[in-house]
């Protein structure tokens, strides 16, 4: 099978206006004898609910949480980027779209990213309709600041809850198609196969995590907007529940996962303080923008922060990267705190964390204004620490946080199988090796606001869709696979937890595959999770039954997907032997340490084919091509 | 402070909707100080599926107090001890060796319980639906900057919108009313010039739902101020009832 990326011809910024021309429209009064199946409601899945909702369609919503405003991307702190140039600073969409593309270290496809930046702006102003409260400055106009190394402030914000409000407004969009009808909610619904009748996904089928009833619902397209597989690290800053599950029964559907490798580290976490650590909290990129990171210059200094005087402090980010300083994008970021550590200059009991310090910004700007802006990250972090970041500087340390990784997608958005579309965090498509900051919750809106809406049409409007209803026996089929690896989980009876096995892949995989990887550890990490993955068969205990709440059934059952899933990111980091973005090979670098891509053997998205469980994948290459921003190795210096 | 701390657990346990309940009692050894009160209960979890015993069900996703899925009254105070702290955000250091503690779920006739300690929240979902919203297509907003709003103006509607939906207000609450939860989103909207055209509807229409969901009338006690996390105040109630008397008199109050 070849990969048909379906990206418009003509010039990059005229590609979307084409296409949307090009695609086929299905008219008003027949968008209503069509039945859309949207699974999850972060951003992605809720705006696509509302917008298909508002278009006429019937639109059934599928989550695991109780409510839909609980999705993960309620925790998103920071802010959202859109090209409006408010502040009259030099930002374009062609900006935005080139900084995209470069941050990405040109492992993204142009075209999507084009797209991306042009919608940007439509999500601002709908989200103001909508209510969602950004900041604003005293003449009344929006506030904007500049995030993740952006040189201009194209971030638009929400103190630091930006996803929380941008959730609201778009689950607010929801709920008004859902008092008008045309949404139906399916909470506490867990989808655990996709629905595949002559080739094209036609339905779902769902556990109910309440009773645990296996259900299936049939419909005209199915989407996917089900977030990242941060967890298969089991610490990360996702919320606990964050899973590959859905995607990964897709993929045994016959979609491909694009760019598994390509996780993003993030600089600026609260370090682990023990064993029972269950997950790890960010500390927003934004501040960065006023803290100052530093180690000591001496190994083993024990003397605590404010002991240690300026002419003994390493502000190793400011030295190594003059022009960016702080400010240098994610990946490259937590690879200096990394080397700084392994030099063992590290700080705090465990040694593995460096200083983000406030002095400075506070000493220039007062107590107040530092409070002003970021207060409620500084009582998060003093909640969890039991330290005073307005006196004592903050420690911080890398960890998991997003998955660039993802389906595969075309154009349209839609994976390998025919009305398969996969949404937001779940796709691979926009953010090449490395996501800059505040462009995961604008990828996401993007999606289900202004791209989703036009390519389902033409999918519904251009295949002939016989009419399905759950009576067809691959209905039963699926229900029969999901019923019988229940049983099988609740069978195994063996005495090992689940989390226990959780945590142990989570090692495996951040000793060999987190923020440095190499062959040799690759290889072993390959072996170790298929170990894992059949000890876990022989001897996981689940307690409880399958007709009822059962959370340690629902944990197993992820984990069952993420041991398998695993061995395919391994494989992928071992195929990529180039470093870009948040892949980072040790074998392929710089003498100054800094990542060395290869674009003449590796410029092309990683699409592979499940072959079934311990068989090595099969790889598809998407050749990736620049025509407007031609790839340069990346400097922050 | 010691670094770890013994303390005696008394949980309830309910195996399903509308079983009988009780509360099972399990000492814990050795937990530490720095981890987090839902961490502490991953501890005893492990502990119970070490021994083949059944884990205790909760709520909880973020584990940093935005998600609004955890939820537990912690010695009869919903999400425990401190202020504007959500259940997960609690830590064991505020707990002292030898201290016995008592869990339970949210006890209100409109929050059903669903098993130990998870509850069923969706009424929360139900008056949001009924008008919860401004009518607004995609596709169909004027720029952003089209209409100024005040600083003051957009961060007093961002006061009310930080509301995380947990449902402490209605836990905390002896007639588990929800105006806390409600005068929220109501206030929300109210504040923004983007809410004018459905205001006096979205108002009727939403306290029209909390009434039929069962939830009790105002005790005007403002425990639910005192037990909510994100430090909503009780003011809203007072502005909420403004509104809602004017829309009695000046405006439409259904669609
Ligand atoms: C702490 C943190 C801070 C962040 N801050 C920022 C930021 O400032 N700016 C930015 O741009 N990005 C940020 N991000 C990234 C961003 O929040 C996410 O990438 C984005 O919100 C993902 O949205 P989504 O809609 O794709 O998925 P999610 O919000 O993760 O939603 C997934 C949905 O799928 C459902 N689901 C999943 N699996 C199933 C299944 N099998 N069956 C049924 N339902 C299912 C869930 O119930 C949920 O509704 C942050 C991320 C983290 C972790
Ligand atoms: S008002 Fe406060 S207590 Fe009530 S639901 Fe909202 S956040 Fe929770
Ligand atoms: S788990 Fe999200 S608020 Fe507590």
């Amino acid at each position: 099978m070849t990969l048909e990326s379906k990206i418009p011809s003509g010039p990059m910024d005229k590609k979307w206006s084409k296409h949307k021309f090009d695609l086929k429209l299905v008219a008003p009064a027949n968008k209503r004898k069509h039945t859309i199946l949207v699974v999850g409601t972060g951003l992605a899945g809720a705006s696509a609910a509302a917008t298909l909702g508002e278009l006429g369609y019937n639109v059934k919503a599928f989550f695991f949480h109780d409510s839909p405003r609980r999705a993960h991307s309620i925790a998103a702190q920071g802010g959202i980027n859109a090209a409006k140039n408010y502040q009259n600073d030099g930002d374009s969409v062609h900006r935005l779209f080139y900084d995209t593309v470069k941050g990405g270290d040109f492992r993204a496809r142009e075209a999507n990213v084009h797209r991306l930046a042009e919608v940007s702006v439509n999500i601002i102003d709908q989200c103001v309709a909508q209510g969602v409260p950004f900041a604003r400055e005293y003449g009344g106009e929006l506030a904007n600041r500049s995030f993740g190394g952006a040189q201009v402030s194209r971030t638009f914000y929400a103190r630091g809850q930006t996803g929380q409000q941008l959730l609201l407004g778009a689950y607010s969009s929801m709920m008004r198609q859902v008092d008008n009808g045309k949404v139906q909610l399916f909470p506490r619904r867990e989808m655990l196969d996709v629905v595949v009748i002559d080739g094209v996904a036609r339905g779902v089928v769902c556990r109910n995590l309440v009773t645990g009833e296996f259900e299936s619902y049939a419909g005209d397209a199915v989407l996917l907007c089900t977030g990242g597989y941060g967890n298969v690290f089991y610490l990360s800053t996702n919320a606990k529940n964050c899973n590959v599950t859905a995607a990964w029964r897709a993929v045994k559907r016959g979609a491909f996962f694009a760019n598994p490798c390509f996780t993003q580290i993030h600089p600026t976490c609260i370090p682990q303080s023990g064993e029972y650590q269950s997950k790890l909290t960010l500390m927003s990129e934004s501040l960065r923008n006023d803290g100052r990171v530093w180690v000591p210059l001496r190994k083993g200094d024990t003397r605590s922060a404010r002991e240690i005087p300026e002419s003994e402090r390493d502000y190793f980010l400011e030295r190594r990267y003059p022009s960016f300083g702080n400010l240098v994008p994610r990946d490259v970021a937590s690879r200096a705190s990394k080397a700084v550590c392994d030099e063992g200059r590290g700080v705090g009991p465990t040694g593995l964390a460096v200083y983000l310090d406030f002095a400075d910004a506070i000493g220039r700007d007062g107590e107040t204004t530092i409070r002003q802006k970021y207060g409620n990250l500084f009582q998060m972090y003093a909640k969890i620490t039991d330290d005073n970041p307005y006196e004592v500087p903050m420690r911080i340390y890398p960890a998991v946080h997003y998955t660039m990784g993802g389906l595969w997608v075309d154009y349209n958005l839609e994976s390998t199988v025919p009305g398969l579309f996969v949404l937001g965090e779940a796709n691979f498509s926009d953010h090449g090796a490395n996501r800059l900051g505040a462009s995961a919750l604008m990828q996401g809106l993007a999606d289900g606001y202004f791209i989703v809406p036009y390519t389902v049409g033409s999918h519904i409007a251009g295949r002939k869709l016989d009419k399905v209803t759950t009576d067809h026996p691959a209905f039963a089929d699926a229900e029969r696979s999901c019923r019988e690896m229940t049983t099988r989980l609740l069978g195994v009876q063996g005495t090992r937890s689940v989390d226990s096995f959780h945590r142990e892949l989570g090692m495996t995989l951040w000793n060999n595959c987190g923020m440095a990887r190499n062959d040799e550890g690759l290889r072993s990490a390959r072996g170790k999770i298929r170990e894992l993955r059949d000890a876990f068969w022989k001897d996981v205990r689940v307690t409880g039954k399958g007709q009822e709440l059962n959370q340690t059934l629902e944990h197993a059952g992820r984990l069952a997907d993420f041991l398998e899933f695993a061995e395919l990111l391994v494989v992928d980091a071992a195929e990529r032997k180039e470093s870009c973005g948040g892949h980072f090979r040790e074998e392929y670098q710089t003498e100054e340490g800094e990542a060395m891509r290869d674009d003449k053997n590796f410029q092309y998205v990683a699409a592979w084919e499940f072959k079934g469980v311990g068989e090595d994948p099969a790889l598809h290459k998407e050749p990736l091509e620049f025509e407007e921003v031609h790839p340069s190795q990346r400097s922050y210096k | 402070m010691s670094e770890s701390i013994n303390v005696t657990l008394k949980v309830w346990r309910q195996s399903g909707p509308g079983e009988p309940g009780r509360f099972e009692t399990y000492p814990l050894e050795n937990v530490s100080t720095h981890a987090s009160f839902l961490e502490m209960l991953d501890i005893l979890n492990q502990k119970l599926t070490n021994t083949g015993k059944e884990p205790v069900a909760f709520d909880s996703d973020c584990r940093e107090g935005i998600c609004g899925s955890c939820g537990l009254m912690v010695d009869g105070q919903a999400h425990g001890p401190d202020t504007e702290t959500a259940t997960c955000q609690l830590h064991m250091r505020r707990f002292s060796d030898g201290d016995t503690i008592t869990i339970e779920p949210w006890r209100a006739r409109p929050f059903p319980v669903l098993k130990d300690l998870v509850v069923d929240r969706s009424a929360f979902d139900r008056i949001v639906e009924a008008g919860g919203y401004n009518s607004i297509n995609a596709g169909n907003a004027p720029d952003a900057n089209a209409i100024l709003i005040p600083k003051d103006r957009a961060e007093a509607a961002m006061d009310a919108a930080a509301c995380i939906g947990c449902g402490a207000c209605v836990a905390a609450c002896k007639n588990a009313s929800a105006m806390l939860f409600v005068s929220a989103k109501v206030m929300h909207f109210a504040r923004l010039p983007q809410g004018d055209p459905e205001r006096t509807t979205r108002v009727s229409r939403m306290v029209a739902q909390m009434d039929e969901e069962g939830f009790g009338s105002c005790t005007n006690t403002t425990e639910c101020e005192a037990a909510c996390p994100k430090g909503i105040s009780f003011s809203n109630i007072v502005e909420l009832r403004r509104e809602f008397v004017r829309a009695q008199v000046t405006g439409r109050t259904s669609r």
